[in-house]
């Protein structure tokens, strides 16, 4: 890695802790651990649609500047929405120097941002600078037979401008549960949207939406599903709640980060993994079993 | 809905949307495969497509349809049209134009602290953005 900073954003310092944790321990192995970036600040969670408003670029700015005061030419997000909104708004100010004079004349108790930090997703870090060879070379349990569900959602992929991979048939997911020895599962809504932000004041509508997800990657085999959102993570769990009552025993999927399957297969701190995950570890093969 | 009297007023409507989005409206030819690709399209009044003809038409009361609301930028539209359009932006400007003058969607105080606790905090945020100004 470059001389990057993570940031990590106000979920995984919450809900999301498990992320952090398991990409913590997975980095740690991987010999490019997490540096976080100093006095960091909320993103703003969605990026600003309307051309006219430079106000809400200022939050996703100043973690930039952040990033610039620590001498970091990088920020490294886990969570594809702070990945998105960061992205987004540092293209949107850089295009244009008018944009970004402005927002620095109105920020006149910060540093100038001169452009040019980098904002990048984990999973993009993994490919282009650890690279999944290395990832295989560091398994040390093979998640071998396990059937893992690449779910995407949103804001990974778009805008393609920003996208880590091609928005329509991305497979950066897959190349990453195949260097883990695991066996990815596509199946149809894998790019599809889990209902987002309206779990908020339209829960129905947003469960619906989770629900073809969850059923779309059941029906195509899948044990675990990962994700590398904590919104889109939140309610697929809270949907699959709701769904397991009506499922036959035995038949269950295991919603995890994408960080703690990888973690799993290289036996570090997973965080808490649901049940079912638990179960289905303890059936995999350990490295003392490998050993011949 | 809020009262649309302020918005019956409204002169040069579609230039209004245009300039908050930076969209040019006429770039659509009306092939439908924003419609087709939306996941929300099945909760919503106004169907994408239909959203922007009535634009092009500078027809204001389609400012009056749930879609804007619905639309959750999920983009699938923008990355999908033919003629790159990025409905996203339209829908974020209606939504602008009513967040602009006090109108908000969004009630929290509706809400029990425990109903808040539940939920996480990135969609609340997401949600002032979208639905409050
Ligand atoms: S996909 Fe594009 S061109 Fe086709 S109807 Fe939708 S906005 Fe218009
Ligand atoms: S951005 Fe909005 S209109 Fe476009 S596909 Fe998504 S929900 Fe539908």
């Amino acid at each position: 890695m470059n001389n990057a900073a993570y940031f990590p954003g106000c979920s995984l310092k919450a809900e999301a802790g498990d992320y952090e944790r398991s990409a913590a321990a997975v980095m740690e192995v991987l010999g490019q651990p997490l540096e976080e970036l100093e006095r960091w600040t909320c993103c703003g969670t969605v990026y600003s649609l309307t051309d006219d408003d430079l106000m809400h670029q200022l939050a996703s700015v100043r973690n930039l500047i952040r990033a610039q005061e620590c001498g970091a030419d990088e920020i490294v997000t886990l969570c594809s929405m702070c990945f998105n909104t960061l992205k987004r708004s540092k293209v949107f100010i850089e295009q244009d120097s008018a944009r970004l004079e402005t927002v620095n004349a109105f920020m006149d108790e910060e540093q100038d941002y001169e452009g040019g930090v980098e904002v990048f997703h984990l999973l993009e870090i993994l490919r282009d600078q650890v690279g999944f060879e290395s990832i295989e070379g560091k398994v040390t349990r093979p998640l071998s037979g396990l059937r893992v569900a690449p779910y995407y959602g949103c804001t990974l992929l778009r805008p393609r401008e920003i996208g880590i991979d091609e928005p329509d048939t991305p497979t950066i997911l897959q190349d990453f549960i195949r260097a883990l020895w695991a066996t990815p599962v596509e199946f149809a809504f894998q790019a599809e949207c889990c209902g987002t932000y309206q779990i908020v004041d339209s829960p129905e509508m947003v469960l619906e939406k989770s629900h073809r997800i969850l059923n779309s990657a059941m029906r195509a085999g899948a044990d675990v599903l990962v994700t590398s959102c904590p919104l889109c993570m939140h309610n697929l769990r809270l949907c699959y709640e709701e769904l397991r009552s009506s499922l036959p025993e035995k038949r269950e999927l295991s919603i995890i980060y994408l960080t703690q399957l990888a973690a799993i297969a290289f036996e570090v701190e997973t965080g808490e993994l649901p049940t079912s995950m638990a179960k289905l570890v303890e059936g995999l093969p350990t490295s003392m079993e490998l050993v011949p | 809905m809020p009262s649309a009297t302020k918005l019956e007023q409204f002169v040069g409507f579609r230039e209004r949307v245009e300039m908050l989005s930076g969209e040019n409206v006429f770039a659509c030819y009306q092939c439908g495969m924003c419609t087709a690709g939306c996941s929300f399209a099945d909760e919503m009044d106004v169907l994408p497509h239909q959203v922007i003809r009535q634009l092009q038409l500078n027809n204001w009361k389609v400012l009056e349809c749930n879609a804007k609301w619905i639309c959750a930028s999920c983009l699938n539209c923008q990355t999908r049209c033919p003629k790159g359009v990025d409905l996203s932006k339209l829908m974020e400007a209606m939504r602008q134009i009513y967040l602009r003058q006090q109108m908000d969607n969004l009630e929290l105080n509706k809400y029990s602290i425990d109903q808040i606790r539940c939920l996480p905090q990135i969609a609340l945020v997401a949600s002032f953005r979208k639905k409050t100004g």
